[in-house]
């Protein structure tokens, strides 16, 4: 695929939006690499489809600059950006055949009779919609319609694909295929890809960068590992996935290794990558349970409040002797024997797997 | 009680109505139409052969598609400002679409007239300003029947079309447009596409109304540009020749009938889903 040359550097600058005199999108600077996958990830409200919107052309900022390739994009109208875009609900021309909607895109570009069924056929065949091309939407499945979607959004090689919430209509199983089409799309062409979602799941999975929104602001930019285990503030951290917040006092040290104190207990705190503060957070999957107070690492003494089970998993709500809630989950199988409500345990975890907030 | 049996229930009142108030009187000018003044199927043959009834039948047809062509033009258009226009342009439009309709066909038929005949307003400036030296025969012709017609209809067509253009998902067009797609583009192969089904639909209400009009061509054409219906009043209050009148109105309910059906099955106009 010869998609690669044209991918596009994009640059956000300071964006705001308001409407009204309500802001939806406040100071919001990122930079797009040349093939990258980002996803914008944040909850609903937070302004990820008003970004896109302003990303597309089809909504002018009210503040800040966009640039294409180092260009100043900012009053350029949606058709003359030419970004390919696959709107939740696909939004196909239901008076057209898969293939005429694939086609399309091209006939706008008056590309020549041939290249354009030659290339309709290659798309056809990329996203694995053989034998359903002459079909017009209402007469193809979700997930059908969706790679239409995807291949016309292709077809026309353009420089930045944007994506909102495209997989939001599908259900569990079609979803996870439709991700790992997405990937390999994403791979085979080389374009930029921006992709929104409310599944952080999904986020994780699919994208070499994750941005996070919340209230029109952007709270952190960073690669997928990186704002899971590093999140940038509290938001980032509730937001995704469980979190563990331990409140500290006393905490003193540097980056490499700090010490504080919780609940008159000792904590260490190695690698944090961050200057010691009041809270402490850890993920819980790599919080165990201990009868005896473990001998090496961090360890907190908890009775169990409640226990819910969840088929192969089953989730502990704990408390400390202070009230500090802590939520733990693990395989059912490894529930030790007679645990019930009020069961008093210890709760340990690794130095290195702590961080500051 | 299950739904059929409690919609026949609701709706019983009504088709009893409409039995009484149409289908029986209609049964009457069936009968009529074979039985006078004597039995069997003459005045059919008179209608289907005679010039005179021919020719009227042949201007109803041309007039009502002409009338039904500029209907669909005209209604688009406003159509397209209604729905698709600033606020300003919205309000406008829908009193412009309003107000006509508050005022009867009558009052709107002599004000035609008070434009276009040749004392009227558009003749009388026209020769002040010394454009025409004769008035223009802009009345009392199929002119000025297609003119007041058109008036007349134009909401009809612009209801279903204005329909059909809410019901479309804004994504659509702006996913053309993102795709590069210019105006034009947009607006012939993604925007009138998709909005065809309110146009058909409109073009049959606004066709079938124009079959059975009476009072515009009546006034605007000045007896000059009979229609089908003024041709059914001449035959029972002037000439008289009730046999003749009662088998033109069954013919002309055949048609309107027929299309109805068509409306219904073939073509399920967006508007009158
Ligand atoms: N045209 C508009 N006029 C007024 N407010 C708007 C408009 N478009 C969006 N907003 C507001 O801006 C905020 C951000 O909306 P946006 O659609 O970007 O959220 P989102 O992150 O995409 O949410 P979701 O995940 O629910 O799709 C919302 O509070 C919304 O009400
Ligand atoms: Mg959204």
């Amino acid at each position: 695929m010869a998609t690669a040359r044209r991918a596009a550097e994009i640059g956000a600058e300071g964006i705001g939006k308001m409407f009204g005199p309500f802001a939806a999108l406040t100071d919001v600077s990122l930079k797009v690499g040349r093939g990258e996958f980002l996803t914008l990830l944040g909850p609903s409200g937070s302004g990820k489809t008003t970004f896109l919107m302003i990303l597309s052309g089809f909504e002018r900022p009210t503040a800040g600059r966009l640039t294409l390739d180092g260009r100043d994009v900012t009053a350029t109208p949606a058709e003359a950006r030419a970004f390919g875009m696959v709107f939740q609900g696909y939004a196909l021309f239901p008076h057209m055949t898969a293939a005429q909607n694939i086609a399309f895109p091209l006939r706008v570009q008056k590309r020549s009779e041939t290249e354009i069924r030659r290339r309709v056929e290659q798309m056809v065949e990329m996203v694995g919609l053989a034998g359903h091309a002459h079909k017009r939407p209402a007469g193809l499945s979700g997930g059908q319609q969706q790679r239409v979607a995807l291949a016309r959004a292709l077809a026309y090689e353009p420089p930045v694909l944007l994506l909102d919430e495209p997989f939001s209509a599908l259900d569990k199983n079609l979803r996870g295929q439709m991700q790992d089409e997405v990937r390999r799309l994403h791979r085979e062409t080389g374009t930029t890809f921006i992709f929104v979602t409310h599944d952080q799941s999904e986020a994780l999975a699919l994208s070499s960068r994750v941005a996070i929104f919340d209230h029109g602001r952007l709270q952190q930019i960073a690669p997928p590992r990186e704002v899971y285990e590093r999140p940038a503030n509290r938001f980032v951290a509730e937001f995704l996935g469980d979190i563990n917040l331990l409140p500290l006092e006393g905490a003193e040290g540097g980056v490499a290794l700090a010490t504080a104190r919780c609940e008159g207990h000792a904590v260490r705190v190695a690698d944090a990558g961050r200057a010691p503060s009041g809270l402490l957070a850890v993920r819980p999957e790599y919080m165990r349970l201990c009868p005896l107070r473990p001998v090496d690492g961090n360890a907190l003494p908890v009775r169990v409040a409640d226990i819910t089970y969840l088929g192969a998993q089953s989730r502990l709500a704990l408390r400390t002797p202070g009230g500090t809630p802590l939520t733990l989950q693990l395989a059912t199988a490894d529930l030790p024997a007679g645990l019930g409500p009020d069961s008093a345990l210890w709760v340990g975890w690794p130095e290195d797997r702590g961080f500051f907030l | 009680m299950p739904s059929f049996a409690r919609h026949a229930l609701m709706l019983g009142p009504l088709l009893l109505f409409l039995a009484l108030a149409y289908a029986l009187p209609f049964l009457g000018v069936l009968e009529w139409s074979v039985t006078l003044p004597r039995p069997g199927l003459g005045q059919y043959r008179t209608a289907l052969s005679d010039p005179l009834v021919l020719s009227v039948f042949l201007r109803t047809l041309r007039i009502c598609l002409t009338v039904t062509a500029l209907s669909l033009v005209g209604g688009y258009v406003i159509a397209l400002l209604w729905v698709r226009g600033g606020p300003l342009t919205r309000a406008l439009t829908e009193l412009c679409i309003l107000i006509p309709f508050w005022i009867s066909v009558l009052t709107r038929a002599f004000g035609w007239l008070a434009l276009l005949s040749t004392k009227g307003i558009i003749n009388v400036w026209l020769e002040r300003l010394g454009l025409i030296s004769d008035p223009l025969a802009l009345v009392r012709n199929e002119f000025g029947v297609v003119v007041g017609m058109t008036h007349y209809l134009i909401p009809f067509a612009v209801f279903p079309i204005a329909s059909a253009m809410r019901g479309l998902d804004e994504r659509v067009l702006m996913a053309a447009r993102g795709m590069g797609a210019g105006r034009a583009r947009l607006f012939w192969t993604v925007f009138l596409p998709m909005t065809v089904s309110g146009v058909l639909g409109a073009a049959l209400l606004v066709f079938v109304f124009a079959l059975g009009f009476f009072v515009t061509p009546a006034i605007l054409g000045g007896g000059r540009s009979v229609m089908v219906a003024e041709l059914i009043y001449l035959n029972i209050f002037q000439i008289p020749n009730w046999g003749l009148a009662a088998a033109i109105s069954v013919i002309l309910m055949a048609a309107v009938g027929l299309l109805g059906v068509v409306m219904l099955r073939v073509i399920r106009p967006a508007g009158l889903r």
